[in-house]
């Protein structure tokens, strides 16, 4: 050791792989960690979307109709379907199959934008804007704070898709596109008592 | 091994894991001892400027009807005190220490993810420019270290003081929550072979958990204060009662996150607290199990009780009755462990060395702290006491003599191995006594003034309130803790050079940080050592049991599994880089930029999606 005391070999880490994927890897505790801060992110906005709701005599208050259902449909719909090809893309990350991860992080790219041209839409059928009250305060908040994440992963995945496009996919990047797989996951499952709370709610509540 | 074969060999690693010097080398390193030492100087380089404002409030209110400091100069000397020794000193002091011994505890090189651990550092630089700056420019925040609308709404509070408040508070809350994460992935994915979680040394479990609870309790603070922006300066209603809004919620979501905050200083300083207490007893720490358990039911805990610094509101009955109840039961996980310290010194052989010294004037404090605390528990008495000067004693003991006397303590253990040089015993007990004895001078008659009536917040008081003797007392004792606290600083620098050398380990110490040279090389161990108990180092084999395989000319960091700490794999550790100051400043500018104009949230992103795409970009080396 370097406090110079001596010391006894009883093991030989050299054998030892020098990657791994999924739960094992390191990269993966740290997304842990971030999907921990950002899911209590989302539970607070929408505890204070409910403390709102409980001081307020008519939710929508009145002269404002709630979100366009067909608007929020749409975007959970094809946010739901776009888990089977990242799915399908985190299996293919784990077999190292650099043929299919190349066609699937393309088409999880193309999902992103998609789903971010219908959020965009979204925004035009909340029917209320952020500025008129506070009901209209918090409902922006909530689908913006979504929208950012949304946004974020879609960066995430076309800064991925650059690198392996452009060179030899090494087994850390398979790991990082598995790492990219499961943050998606996490933003398609944030949404839906998200997209519960804010388009169901005021209809059946 | 031969001897000429082992220091070829430490050659390698050290140049390895070297670091180039100058300028460039300050702005790129990763080396979670540079990052973290900085981190910590600039916390205590805070903590004097902090200390300096506490006595210019002081000198104010030593006598009556002063004139020395106007309404104005006395709301930006207490809300700038307050916010900085909360968000700038006190949590990221903790998270530093942690950031420095963690590593060095676990027998591994760096951190989980290095240069998180330098973006941490720099954006917490940019959170202490954010509120400093300012101030030099005369713009000072002035409604508190809470600052509650509608106070700091857009209808009262014209001007940025309320923005930089706010933004000061994103800056830091991403700091610790970057390092929080790094934190947690480190201790879960890094500890030594063998050593399992119920092998972990008391201070790694605080940092775990204290971890955990900065992760569940930030996002309430960097919402609200983001909600309050959006009042200010795009029209949202969130705290305007006339559109929908409520200013109750801000004081909810401020506390959800304002009480485990507590414990959040807190923890980290129980840690140290065992790391002391363990080393000078020369035995075992008493009570292991319940000391984590009743950490692990704090941690719980302190997220149940933030309605009890809002008993004044005005909230239902019932619920102030529940926070009572729960303020109360507290206070028994934090006694179990104090009678567990207590035990472990009573049990063993201690030595009445001065970082044991600041533990003993923790257990004094604290619990003096801790008893004025379940008074305040009680919603009838607190009714009476908040906003009177009874609570600014009571914050005190907890905060100093519950988080700053054991730090001060650890201050004192660690030095030696960060320097290779020991301080001053006897400067050191000299300042101890100052600083411990000026403190409770100081602040012992504020629960009396508390009690007679004197509210916080005031700037002067007549003389016919008969406030005037008490006050001068404080303000003798706070002068007499600023000379502590001096000679304290002048016994750190001048040991520096003078210290007598410390060896490895000066203090006997049991974990595994004692196992490596004072200060310790670039690379921190020449082997991964291999752990059997808690206490490795007093084990009494005449040879230490390591494992070795990790490359000698790639930074490699050994991974093990979760719960049982067996190997696992190598992962490749990133060397220096510039990326992490970088994109430090590009969500700097942002974050300036959007208490001016909300488009700099849209432009601002530009850059920072920029840097984080050099950030990440593979290089041949891989990780965050």
């Amino acid at each position: 050791m370097s406090d110079g005391t001596a010391v006894k070999i009883v093991g030989d880490l050299s054998d030892l792989p020098t990657s791994a994927i999924g739960p094992r890897s390191l990269v993966w505790w740290g997304t842990v960690g971030f999907m921990l801060i950002e899911g209590t992110g989302f539970l607070i906005a929408a505890g204070a979307y409910l403390y709102l709701r409980g001081q307020a005599a008519g939710w929508p208050p009145a002269g404002i109709r709630p979100p366009d259902l067909w608007a929020g449909i749409a975007f959970t719909a094809l946010l739901l379907a776009s888990e089977i090809p990242n799915r399908w893309l985190s299996a293919m990350a784990k077999a190292r199959d650099t043929r299919a991860v190349r066609w699937g992080i393309v088409g999880m790219a193309l999902m992103g934008l998609a789903l971010l041209a219908l959020r965009g839409l979204e925004f035009a059928h909340l029917n209320v804007r952020w500025d008129r009250d506070a009901y209209g305060s918090v409902l922006w908040m909530l689908i913006f704070l979504h929208a950012t994440h949304v946004l974020t992963d879609l960066v995430d995945t076309v800064v991925l898709a650059a690198c392996v496009l452009t060179r030899e996919i090494s087994d850390s990047q398979f790991s990082d596109v598995d790492d990219n797989a499961g943050y998606w996951s996490f933003v398609v499952v944030t949404w839906l008592p998200i997209y519960a709370l804010v388009y169901w709610g005021p209809r059946l509540l | 091994m031969s001897r000429a074969a082992d220091s070829g060999r430490v050659a390698r690693l050290a140049r390895t894991w070297s670091e180039p010097g100058g300028v460039w080398g300050f702005l790129t390193t990763v080396d979670h001892k540079r990052i973290a030492a900085r981190y910590i100087m600039a916390a205590i380089a805070l903590l004097a400027l902090d200390g300096l404002m506490a006595i210019d409030m002081r000198l104010q209110l030593a006598f009556p009807a002063l004139k020395r400091l106007e309404a104005q100069g006395f709301n930006e000397a207490f809300t700038l005190h307050g916010a900085s020794m909360m968000f700038l000193v006190s949590v990221p002091v903790m998270e530093a220490m942690a950031l420095w011994l963690i590593p060095l505890m676990l027998g591994q090189r760096n951190m989980a993810f290095p240069r998180l651990n330098a973006f941490s550092f720099w954006m917490y630089l940019g959170g202490v420019l954010m509120i400093w700056l300012p101030h030099i420019a005369n713009v000072t925040p002035d409604l508190g270290w809470f600052e509650y609308p509608p106070l700091s709404g857009p209808g009262y509070a014209p001007g940025h003081r309320a923005d930089i408040w706010a933004q000061m508070i994103t800056f830091t809350e991403v700091a610790a929550l970057s390092a929080s994460a790094n934190i947690f992935a480190t201790i879960m994915r890094l500890r030594p072979p063998g050593m399992t979680l119920a092998r972990m040394p008391l201070f790694l479990w605080a940092m775990l958990i204290t971890a955990l609870m900065t992760i569940f309790a930030l996002p309430a603070v960097m919402l609200v204060t983001s909600m309050l922006i959006a009042d200010r300066m795009i029209g949202t209603h969130f705290f305007n009662p006339a559109a929908g809004g409520d200013v109750v919620l801000f004081q909810h979501l401020f506390w959800f996150f304002g009480h485990p905050e507590v414990y959040i200083i807190f923890i980290p300083a129980l840690g140290f607290v065992g790391a002391i207490v363990e080393t000078f007893s020369r035995r075992p720490a008493f009570g292991y199990t319940p000391i984590v358990l009743s950490q692990i039911s704090i941690a719980v805990l302190a997220f149940g009780l933030w309605v009890h610094h809002m008993f004044a509101v005005g909230l239902p009955k019932l619920g102030n009755s529940f926070y009572t109840a729960a303020s109360l039961v507290i206070a028994l996980p934090t006694g179990l462990q104090i009678f567990c310290f207590i035990a472990t010194l009573w049990s063993g052989r201690p030595r009445l060395q001065t970082p044991l010294l600041w533990i003993v004037g923790f257990v004094f404090t604290f619990v003096i702290g801790g008893l004025t605390g379940v008074m305040t528990a009680s919603a009838p008495l607190d009714l009476q006491l908040t906003d009177t000067y009874f609570v600014v004693a009571h914050l005190h003991y907890v905060l100093i003599g519950g988080a700053l006397f054991p730090l001060f303590g650890a201050f004192v253990y660690w030095y030696p191995k960060a320097v290779g040089r020991r301080m001053s015993e006897a400067w050191g007990k000299v300042s101890f006594w100052l600083i411990a004895g000026g403190f409770n001078l100081g602040f012992f008659p504020m629960h009396i003034l508390g009690l007679m009536g004197m509210p916080r917040r005031i700037y002067t008081y007549p003389a016919e309130t008969g406030w005037g003797p008490l006050n001068i007392v404080a303000s003798i004792g706070a002068a007499i803790a600023g000379i502590g606290a001096a000679i304290f600083v002048a016994n750190a620098l001048v040991s520096l050079r003078r210290g007598a050398p410390a060896g490895a380990n000066p203090w006997g110490g049991a974990s595994l940080e004692w196992a490596t040279s004072s200060p310790p090389p670039p690379h921190n161990f020449d082997h991964t050592p291999v752990v059997e108990d808690r206490t490795p180092l007093w084990t009494g084999a005449a040879r230490r049991p390591v494992m070795d395989g990790l490359s000698l000319d790639r930074r490699e960091l050994l991974l093990t599994t979760p719960l049982e700490a067996r190997p696992d794999y190598r992962q490749t550790s990133p060397g220096p880089s510039i990326w992490p100051l970088l994109t430090a400043l590009a969500t700097s500018a942002m974050f300036v930029g959007s208490i001016f104009t909300p488009w700099a949230v849209v432009w601002g992103s530009l850059p920072i999606a920029a840097a984080l795409t050099g950030w990440f970009w593979p290089k041949g080396g891989q990780g965050a």
